[in-house]
């Protein structure tokens, strides 16, 4: 394929598609659950799990091209758009499913994904734990235990920051990834992953914390303690090896850090939404007042607030350019470790800087709540942090331009 | 379907352009910018790799592949190269290009076989205007019909200059409209004097005034029908955005590699977060606007009104240039402010790009 900005007809459906759930769906309880904070978006969870995960997008014919892991970035940018604290709150596998899916067997992948797609019964979530209270960018330096008795593993620790980790710790059907160090003497080596159902005696959900944003997101914190789960529900292999992932075939630590250069092109797809948003809004704002940007004004024709804008709709175009090309290589099976956390890192500041431009640039409109933009800049502001903060991708960018180990760049 | 790829062919032209960029443009640099000159020599091999001629229709001697995604991938190659040098090289496509999108057969039979010929045939044209507030897209430069005639008045600058230019096209603005006008170096009323700027110091450019200048109503660029000057101009920007990455990634690449082997306090300084985050920032930035500069660049060939995507590139590219090769001289520190290495030339010419347009056509 050379190079081309022209998305397929099957994109172009979806973005229609998801674009008319973002209004009709997202946007009327968007205000409602930022200030119920907590509370389950029971309209939007019921509706997702009675049909909105059977609804698929229009217009497209089997066989037809697609855009692959791209279309998947429009879907996330669409509900993003629509808002980002319903979106993680949809019950799906979300980052548990895709670590099952890299790295558990096939009989894994039917055992914990399968009920996600049956019809019937009660909305159910995935989830990942990794963070600690005392670690967090650092994932090699996690406390949590794991220990083999007789033919159960058995967790003991403390999860933080656990996304829609209160839906599915508590939701029967749903489960928990949980990392945890089989041997804290190996290290990173030592670092597993394992699924844990919901319900599980031993995982307690203690509370979701108080967020600037994103508020109708769950973020909980789970305490295993003596924790039982069956040994059969380890992700990859038991073997702790301190060899090299890429030629022992364990995918290991370094396997599950994998999983992060498909989620970050997601990641970086929805900040993306969730900064046009309040570019949206803040063009139709301005607009009505007859402040526009004339694309072919002269530098000096230019006034501030155009200069702005152009900077905004440029910084957010690049950031969706860079995600989108991170997510076609993943579509085409090349490595993209860089380039994932290249658009990780610029998608996060990026919107970060839009959505709180937006609200100076609308002055005491846009710092009321009377509209989402000033919402729009608190959720912004979480994809700078999680899924890799700015500072951890710019670390594996410069290791990767500079050819640094991660021992040399530290 | 979207796609990040150069087709094979745009990946062998790649690769042809990085090593004459390499071996050849950035081999010549430095000693072109201390003498304000350009080299013969490197002109005639550049013309070789028939860049411009390659996008010619073919009635005209050309190759019939005009595409602006690949002038992009040309221009970034060159710049990185040099810029000025990189001007010079396309300089052909501003003449060239023009005419063969909107000319007459009888401005296209007659201009165009130069440019594939044996020798390398410069062109130029003129759009900026000696004033803070130049706008390519409102020249003030005016063209007024007198009968079967045209006149034209006012002042140009940042005109590229090479022996054999000739005619050049200027930009004027004709009734609300601006359109382009052929103009003789020895017409009646047209004085051109050297110019000078701060980057840019190997290409000859000159700053004209066009004081009555009379043309026949044939020097009208495309007759009758006229030319999309919008077009023209958007073509210029996207030139320049890809040039702008190339200028980057080169003060880049030299920033990086320094940083790998000048050692600070018992190791390299590229094992300091502050370094090299601040290579990770300008590598993740350069490959943005890249982006942009080729998604323009796509809606040019695309056939539709590309402004909108155009300003975006060259806004972003402009920027992103000047701030990299401003990195690029802090990391070399003290060094970095020396003539013995060329981020500080990328950050007189990554200025530049405030003011260029139309240097180059894609």
């Amino acid at each position: 394929m050379p190079i081309s900005f022209e998305p397929t007809p099957s994109t172009l459906a979806a973005r229609e598609h998801y674009n008319r759930i973002a209004r009709e769906r997202m946007r009327p309880i968007s205000r409602k659950y930022d200030e119920l904070e907590h509370e389950l978006p029971v309209e939007w969870v019921d509706w997702y799990w009675k049909e909105g995960r059977f609804r698929a997008p229009g217009g497209a014919s089997p066989g037809d091209a697609t855009d692959g892991m791209i279309q998947v970035c429009v879907q996330a940018e669409e509900l993003c758009w629509g808002d980002a604290a319903l979106y993680l709150r949809m019950p799906t596998p979300a980052l548990g499913g895709s670590a099952v899916a890299a790295a558990g067997t096939p009989e894994q992948r039917d055992r914990f994904l399968s009920r996600f797609r049956a019809a019937g019964g009660h909305p159910i979530w995935g989830a990942m734990a990794i963070t600690e209270p005392g670690a967090g960018s650092d994932a090699a330096a996690i406390q949590t235990t794991a220990e083999l008795d007789g033919d159960a593993w058995v967790l003991n620790g403390t999860k933080i920051f656990c996304t829609a980790g209160e839906g599915a710790s508590q939701a029967e059907g749903g489960f928990v990834v949980v990392w945890a160090t089989v041997d804290r003497s190996a290290g990173r080596a030592g670092i597993k992953s394992f699924v844990v159902p919901a319900g599980t005696p031993g995982m307690r959900f203690e509370g979701c914390e108080k967020k600037l944003g994103i508020r109708a997101s769950d973020t909980a914190t789970l305490v295993l303690e003596g924790c039982r789960v069956p040994r059969e529900n380890l992700l990859g292999s038991a073997e702790v090896t301190k060899r090299d992932a890429r030629t022992t075939g364990d995918k290991g630590f370094k396997g599950a850090m994998a999983t992060f250069d498909a989620s970050r092109p997601i990641v970086a797809a929805m900040a993306v939404g969730v900064g046009r948003a309040a570019l949206d809004v803040a063009v139709e704002e301005l607009g009505r007042a007859g402040v526009a940007v004339r694309w072919d004004a002269g530098l000096h024709a230019r006034s501030a607030v155009e200069q702005d804008l152009m900077e905004m709709h440029g910084e957010l175009q690049a950031a969706r350019l860079l995600t989108w090309r991170a997510a076609r290589m993943l579509s085409l099976g090349q490595r993209n470790n860089l380039e994932a956390s290249m658009a990780k890192a610029k998608a996060g500041l990026a919107v970060t800087r839009i959505t709180q431009k937006a609200v100076e640039l609308l002055g005491p409109v846009g710092y009321s709540r009377k509209l989402l933009v000033e919402k729009w800049m608190r959720d912004a502001k979480i994809n700078d942090i999680y899924e890799g903060t700015q500072q951890i991708n710019q670390l594996i960018v410069a290791r990767r331009i500079l050819d640094y180990s991660s021992s040399m760049l530290r | 379907m979207i796609d990040f790829q150069p087709s094979e062919e745009q990946q062998l032209i790649i690769e042809t352009v990085r090593g004459f960029a390499r071996n050849e443009v950035r081999a010549a640099a430095r000693e072109c910018d201390e003498t304000a000159k350009l080299p013969d020599a490197l002109l005639a091999a550049a013309h070789e790799l028939g860049l411009v001629a390659n996008a010619l229709p073919e009635a005209h001697g050309g190759g019939g592949a005009r595409s602006a995604v690949t002038g992009a991938l040309v221009a970034e190659e060159l710049a990185w190269g040099d810029l000025a040098l990189a001007v010079a090289i396309l300089s052909p496509s501003l003449l060239a290009l023009p005419v063969a999108e909107f000319g007459t057969d009888e401005q296209r039979s007659r201009l165009l076989p130069r440019f594939s010929g044996p020798a390398f045939a410069p062109g130029s044209l003129a759009v900026v205007e000696p004033r803070f507030d130049s706008d390519p897209f409102r020249p003030r430069t005016r063209a007024r019909r007198d009968g079967d005639a045209y006149v034209l008045a006012g002042r140009k600058c940042l005109v590229p200059w090479l022996d054999g230019g000739d005619p050049l096209l200027v930009v004027a603005d004709e009734g609300g409209t601006a359109q382009a006008f052929l103009v003789p170096r020895d017409a009646r009323g047209l004085a051109a004097a050297p110019d000078r700027y701060m980057g840019l110091q190997a290409l000859p450019t000159a700053e004209l005034t066009l004081d009555g200048v009379r043309l026949p109503a044939a020097a009208r660029l495309g007759g009758e029908a006229g030319a999309d000057v919008r077009r023209i101009v958007n073509q210029g920007r996207v030139g320049l955005a890809a040039m702008a990455v190339g200028v980057a990634r080169a003060a880049f690449e030299i920033a990086r590699d320094y940083a790998r082997q000048r050692e600070a306090f018992g190791g390299p300084i590229a094992a300091k977060q502050a370094i090299a985050f601040k290579l990770a920032d300008m590598a993740i930035e350069i490959d943005g606007a890249r982006l942009l500069a080729w998604e323009a660049a796509w809606k040019l060939d695309q056939g539709g009104d590309a402004t909108r995507e155009a300003a975006l590139a060259i806004d972003q590219a402009r920027q992103v240039s000047l701030e990299v090769a401003d990195g690029a001289v802090q990391v070399l520190g003290g060094h970095g402010y020396t003539r013995e290495y060329l981020p500080e030339m990328h950050l007189r010419n990554a200025r530049g790009f405030a003011v260029f347009e139309a240097l180059t056509l894609v």
